[in-house]
């Protein structure tokens, strides 16, 4: 009787301390004293000497705001487990999202309402407007602090270049440069000339990427309501142009279903001659990837004659879960303007930045693109050149171009769902040799007006 | 009298504890018992099985952010998902799973167990092997075929093809050799698991029925098709049975290897519905469509196989 007893008891106490341990998941605290809060700290994959580098970060904070405590926690946006972490209550209060998220998180009141944290920041008034524009929600109300700005660019593998007898310092500077060296990577070394992201949105992502840079665009917009325009000679001249390396050229030797991640570890491991992504990608590719730099080259997306081309442009916002308080709700944005944004316009926060990030074998000086102007970001760049230890030399073909490049931001409406209409699409060009490209542009721009009538 | 009043007055109460331990006894007997004992089961499953069913159901006439309160919208979520053109293709990449499975992956693993118990030595390795992919963690096995699949001349399956002159093959990259490639895969992962269950139906046959098919000169068909395949009958329709189930529910390969493409050619019920939920296609967050589409799904597999035991009630006799 008495083992039973205690055996229940001790049931009793295991159970709690399970349920205590559930309940401290994406803890956070706000005892009048301080608040506690946790933030995303680093990427599943992120090595230690990255995980450190947070850490120092966040008890330096921590030493700047006695009044709020830190807890850095790796974290990384999935838009699919999102919101079970959400109703779980495992968010951490002050995380990322891409641009291309944060209005549909904004209309399914997902994220917390900051505007007046956020104005309250001494450089608000020049925060440059495309890109403040992609934290704010249709109601005019910011929603977040954004960081991590970026043009999509083309990334190309030097070794594999310097292999099929191109010369890694002159990269393509057109399309027709591009599918020339694509093919000759393909026919002299065997790796795949040209890559594309096909799946997850990346698809869609990437095929705007080529849209914008010859001189189209996917939305329209008219005062409150949306068009679809996915159906416009640049997306059919870009899906010509994949179709043609894919069947013609046979360039795409290696397979063409990537994501983001694949497509980033089948670079770094010397399989892949080109690709576009982000322009700030090397920091994934040193941090998660292990890439060898030496190999690494950096180049602008060749733009179109057309006037109106342009290179996409994307970058996260840092938000705040909607169960955070008001307390909470400050100080994730006093972190996220402390870690992400205040070193663009503080020289010592800069210094202090890039030397711990250095300290810690993080990359410094990937090149980005200014949250504010060409001014401040030469200056930071000034301020901490001596912390550089990116491969600057073999990214100008991309920061020789940052400037004259003219930022065109993603499609404002339904962004990720148009990405996903058009994923599909890319993936028939690049499977289906007989792919009829003005019908799948003709059923997709049905399809995307679908999806911004629905709202 | 006192001898006889007093057993009286002490009996009275006596027999009303006895009723009342006996009751309790009774009670206890009759399935009181039964009901402690299976408290924890019921609790876990309500809590886990039962109440997401339910609350599947009153989503399912809900729109909801899982956030703030949800808002009722009648039957509104069926109405979004049967005008959804995924649907149908959803609905024929589903139908073209379970009938390649069908085709493919039924027969394989009663051939594999038929032969397994006809050989005189070794038999308990060969099941073990069979087994093996069961044991290998659905991810693993994943990620292992993707390098079988490559796409590239220098993929696996694409190797050995080469060394015959074929190829390459683009497995998952094809409209028409993604949803094979993904039978092939699940094919392996889980027949050793059927295979189990039939080499244990086997041992039930008796081997003088063997001996005297033998005598009546049955040859290594005539013995499957007159001994073997009616003493497995009652198996060989329940496993059917959930066979279609599973195939129908079909979620794990095409949301790993392809995500449903290329362009929707492996989409499949149970990845649309994850689509709608926390994907892409649909811009992910449509909660309510994706319980609707959960629930028509449950009803109509519920309705075949109760359709499918009336059918067959005879048959497994």
């Amino acid at each position: 009787m008495r083992t039973t007893r205690l055996r229940s008891v001790a049931l009793a106490a295991v159970a709690a301390a399970v349920l205590g341990s559930l309940a401290a998941c994406g803890e956070s605290s706000d005892d009048g004293d301080g608040v506690t809060i946790t933030v995303e700290g680093w990427r599943p994959g992120d090595k230690q000497a990255t995980i450190d580098a947070v850490k120092k970060q966040a008890a330096a904070f921590n030493k700047e705001h006695p009044d709020i405590t830190v807890k850095p926690v790796e974290w990384q946006w999935n838009a699919q487990t999102f919101p079970a972490q959400l109703a779980g209550g495992t968010l951490p209060i002050s995380f990322r999202v891409p641009f291309t998220d944060t209005k549909g998180l904004v209309e399914r009141k997902q994220v917390a309402d900051v505007d007046a944290e956020v104005r309250e920041l001494p450089y608000f008034d020049k925060l440059n407007p495309t890109v403040l524009a992609a934290a704010q929600g249709t109601d005019g109300k910011v929603y977040g602090l954004p960081s991590d700005v970026y043009a999509n660019a083309l990334h190309y593998n030097r070794d594999l270049f310097t292999k099929a007898g191109l010369d890694p310092d002159k990269p393509p500077t057109t399309w027709e440069e591009v599918r020339a060296a694509a093919k000759q990577i393909n026919e002299r070394t065997g790796a795949t000339g040209y890559a594309e992201m096909t799946t997850s949105n990346t698809g869609g992502w990437i095929l705007t990427t080529l849209t914008y840079a010859l001189g189209g665009r996917m939305e329209a917009e008219e005062g409150d309501a949306f068009t679809a325009t996915v159906d416009n000679p640049q997306t059919e001249e870009a899906l010509q142009l994949l179709h043609d390396m894919r069947w013609t050229d046979e360039s795409f030797s290696g397979g063409t279903a990537y994501d983001w991640n694949s497509i980033n570890q089948a670079f770094a491991a010397g399989k892949v001659g080109m690709y576009i992504s982000g322009s700030d990608i090397y920091n994934a590719l040193v941090t998660t990837s292990a890439i060898d730099p030496e190999m690494y080259g950096l180049t602008a997306v060749p733009m179109g004659d057309s006037p109106d081309a342009g290179a996409l442009g994307g970058g996260s916002v840092n938000v705040v879960s909607a169960k955070a308080s008001e307390a909470e709700a400050e100080a994730a944005v006093a972190w996220a303007d402390f870690f992400r944004v205040r070193k663009y316009t503080d020289q010592d926060a800069a210094v202090a930045d890039a030397k711990t990030q250095s300290a810690a074998d993080q990359p410094v000086g990937t090149p980005t693109f200014p949250i504010f102007d060409e001014a401040s970001y030469t200056t930071y760049q000034e301020w901490v050149k001596d912390y550089v230890n990116v491969p600057l030399d073999q990214m100008t073909g991309y920061t020789s171009k940052m400037f004259d490049l003219t930022l065109v931001a993603e499609p404002p409406a339904q962004t990720q769902a148009v990405y996903g209409a058009l994923d599909p699409v890319v993936q028939k060009v690049l499977s289906d040799e007989n792919a009829d490209i003005p019908a799948l542009l003709k059923a997709a721009d049905a399809s995307v007006q679908q999806i911004l009538d629905k709202g | 009298m006192s001898r006889v009043g007093g057993p009286a007055l002490v009996r009275g109460p006596a027999r009303r504890r006895t009723s009342v331990a006996s009751v309790v006894a009774r009670w206890w007997r009759g399935g009181a018992a039964t009901l402690v004992f299976l408290l924890p089961m019921l609790l876990v499953f309500g809590l886990f099985s039962w109440w997401p069913i339910a609350r599947t159901a009153v989503m399912s006439l809900q729109e909801t952010n899982l956030v703030g309160p949800a808002e009722w919208v009648g039957l509104e979520n069926f109405r979004t998902v049967l005008a959804d053109p995924l649907l149908p293709t959803a609905l024929r990449n589903t139908a073209v799973f379970a009938a390649l499975a069908f085709v493919f992956g039924y027969p394989i693993p009663l051939v594999m167990a038929v032969v397994f118990s006809s050989l005189r030595r070794l038999r308990g390795l060969y099941a073990c092997l069979a087994y093996l992919p069961v044991v290998v963690p659905p991810a693993v096995a994943v990620l292992l075929w993707k390098t079988f699949y490559d796409a590239g001349s220098g993929g696996v399956f694409n190797t050995i093809l080469g060394w015959v002159g074929i190829g390459p093959v683009p497995w998952l990259e094809s409209a028409g050799w993604v949803l094979p490639s993904l039978v092939m895969e699940a094919t392996w992962a889980a027949a050793g698991g059927t295979v189990i269950i039939y080499l244990a139906a086997l041992t039930t046959v008796p081997q003088e029925l063997y001996d005297a098919a033998s005598a009546d000169g049955a040859g290594v068909l005539g013995k499957i098709w007159h001994v073997t395949l009616p003493h497995l009958r009652s198996v060989l329709l329940i496993t059917l049975i959930l066979q279609i189930i599973g195939t129908a529910q079909v979620f794990l390969e095409p949301y790993l290897f392809t995500g449903g493409g290329p362009s929707h050619a492996s989409l499949t019920l149970l990845l649309l519905i994850y689509e709608y939920a926390f994907g892409s296609t649909t811009g992910g967050g449509d909660y309510g469509p994706a319980t609707a589409l959960s629930l028509m799904m449950a009803v109509a597999l519920a309705l075949l196989s109760w359709i499918y035991f009336r059918l067959t009630r005879g048959w497994s006799d």
